[in-house]
């Protein structure tokens, strides 16, 4: 590798060698790809280094940017809402039934399989084969789905009734534009 | 040291996606269509009931379907290429050996969990592939991986197992009953031709085909059958595969939304074939040596005449080219094309592949094989990647498409389009 770096290196205009060791990388990509003499094995190589994205500030005169050093991740909106990716689902409300628990028509709703439901948690509930998102608890008549909207009727669900909580809503996104 | 190896396999896989975004389904007859809405590809149990087979035309199944409300999906491959990366990414963390074998299929290696108890873990993974995906699985147990395949039988259709089987904590007293209850040709690798073969040698049953002699079976048949019969005995004769090996031929073949006779109509579709085999061509980072094209008529329509016909095209260089091979493909179909019939189906098959590492240059470095046609091609592999398929293609394709796919019952793409999403009503 060093070889092939001192190659490509000879080629480089004298006043624009790289200051320390460590800005080699960068550097000698830029300059091998407009530098036609460089025999073609090291032109290779010099490429083959150019898949290491070390430094995000262009090197223009031999002084690093300062932030070099602090480079974090940029913020991702899915590792704010998403705890577990394989068992995350979206689904979309249409409807006003749980509007004073925030969530409106339109709003899409993160889903998590991989959670328990616990009581009052809100969830995504398969009520006789129909989807619904209401606010699991428990009454002395056991399991019912409390909605957020004073409009609506508690569903007491029933011995005989097939009831599924699908998964537990664990966040809402919402677009103004 | 035995081995313990596992074999995870989803139940009915596409009817049981489509059921976990329709939950109004569970418990209805239901069957998934194969492309173009021909064929049965995946049965419910209770289509099963019904003596459906796999594999059955569609348009043989009109009457029966009406009689028992059985409910049709055409497929819907995004979901369910979805579904399957979210249970294969499951399966991954509980063995660090792994073979994701088919889209709904998964070998385990548990060979180093001794400690373990298998049939306990394996129902913990079925617990929790439920919960969080929402699919049910079987999960198999043996020595071997035709063993595992057996055990996962046994799982899927004995309810007294709970969905694991597991060959491994069995007398072999015990297993021996098992086999002698299954049909030879349930075991992995015998197929539809071998099975009458092996009935004329008085084989039957599994228990007929472990207890036959290795040698000469593989005197008579071949040494496929002689490695199936010892991994039924045990020996593990076939590994994992861990990283998945780059396939030895690709197949692009639909069947027409509807009979095509003029031959521009099936310039088009066989130029839409080539590129869909050569994006998988690329991706796999192979170059093909032949192209076979081939192109038929209805089996099924006994008023219109029957043709069927294709050819193998050696290639003039190993490529990837599009342009090249949908040249030889279209060349292929002029030579085979005959005025008159009502097409329904056509096919690209590219084979004796070469990995990039192993590609022969070219002696006269012509254009297409050298470096420009590299750049052309990875430019429109790039511009498709990020614009959506077939935002660049050949000319030769086509714009109407009047033969294309016909999906008269998809469901959305719940998993992989905003503006398909489930809508929760209530």
């Amino acid at each position: 590798m060093d070889i092939y770096n001192s190659m490509v290196i000879a080629h480089l205009p004298k006043k624009q060698k790289p200051a320390t060791h460590n800005l080699l990388t960068p550097l000698i990509i830029k300059y091998a790809e407009h530098t036609q003499s460089v025999n073609v094995c090291s032109l290779s190589a010099a490429k083959k280094l150019a898949t290491f994205p070390l430094y995000t500030s262009k090197v223009a005169a031999g002084f690093p940017s300062p932030a070099d050093d602090y480079i974090e991740k940029r913020l991702n909106p899915n590792d704010y809402l998403i705890t577990n990716d394989t068992s995350t689902f979206f689904v979309q409300v249409k409807g006003d039934s749980m509007i004073d628990a925030g969530i409106f028509e339109k709003d899409i709703l993160v889903v998590d399989r991989s959670r328990t439901a616990q009581m009052g948690d809100i969830v995504l509930a398969v009520v006789d084969g129909e989807f619904t998102v209401k606010i699991l608890n428990q009454s002395e008549a056991g399991v019912c789905l409390i909605p957020a909207n004073k409009n609506y009727a508690v569903i007491q669900i029933k011995e005989n009734q097939v009831f599924e909580i699908w998964g537990v809503v664990t966040g809402s996104m919402r677009k103004f534009k | 040291m035995t081995r313990s190896i596992a074999l995870i396999d989803c139940n009915n896989f596409y009817v049981s996606c489509e059921r976990v975004f329709n939950p109004q389904l569970v418990g209805k007859p239901v069957v998934v269509l194969s492309n173009n809405d021909g064929c049965v590809v995946a049965r419910s149990n209770e289509v099963k009931a019904q003596g459906v087979r796999m594999g059955q035309p569609w348009f043989q199944l009109n009457n029966l379907a009406k009689q028992h409300g059985i409910v049709a999906y055409s497929s819907n491959y995004p979901l369910y290429a979805d579904m399957s990366n979210r249970v294969m990414g499951m399966l991954a963390t509980f063995s660090p050996d792994i073979e994701v074998y088919s889209i709904d299929e998964c070998f385990l290696d548990f060979s180093g969990f001794k400690t373990q108890d298998l049939t306990l873990y394996s129902q913990h993974i079925r617990q929790k592939i439920k919960q969080w995906i929402g699919l049910p699985v079987c999960v198999g147990i043996g020595a071997t991986k035709t063993l595992a395949k057996l055990a996962n039988y046994l799982a899927k259709n004995n309810p007294e197992f709970n969905g694991v089987c597991n060959f491994s904590v069995m007398m072999p007293q015990q297993q021996n009953d098992w086999f002698s209850q299954i049909a030879v040709s349930e075991v992995w690798g015998i197929g539809r031709n071998l099975t009458p073969k092996l009935h004329q040698q008085g084989i039957h049953t599994v228990l007929d085909l472990k207890q036959a002699n290795p040698a000469s079976m593989r005197s008579r048949f071949s040494v496929i059958i002689e490695k199936t019969i010892r991994e039924i005995n045990g020996i593990v004769c076939i590994e994992l595969e861990e990283m998945a090996a780059a396939k030895k031929q690709i197949v692009s073949s639909r069947s027409f939304g509807a009979p095509v006779s003029d031959l521009a109509s099936l310039e088009q579709a066989v130029s839409l074939y080539v590129n869909c085999a050569v994006e998988k061509l690329r991706r796999q980072q192979s170059y093909a040596s032949t192209l076979f094209v081939s192109i038929r008529t209805s089996p099924f329509n006994k008023k219109a005449a029957y043709y069927k016909n294709g050819l193998t095209i050696p290639l003039p260089m190993q490529t990837d080219n599009i342009k090249l091979l949908t040249k030889a493909a279209l060349w292929g179909l002029r030579k085979i094309y005959r005025k008159g019939y009502k097409y329904q189906k056509a096919a690209v098959v590219l084979s004796e592949l070469v990995s990039a590492n192993n590609r022969q240059s070219d002696l006269f470095d012509s254009e297409l094989s050298g470096c420009k046609s590299d750049k052309l091609m990875n430019i429109i592999s790039k511009i498709n990647a990020v614009m959506g398929k077939g935002t660049l293609k050949l000319a030769s394709e086509g714009y109407r498409q009047p033969w294309k796919l016909r999906q008269s019952n998809k469901s959305s793409s719940y998993t992989t389009n905003w503006n398909e999403l489930i809508h929760v009503t209530k």
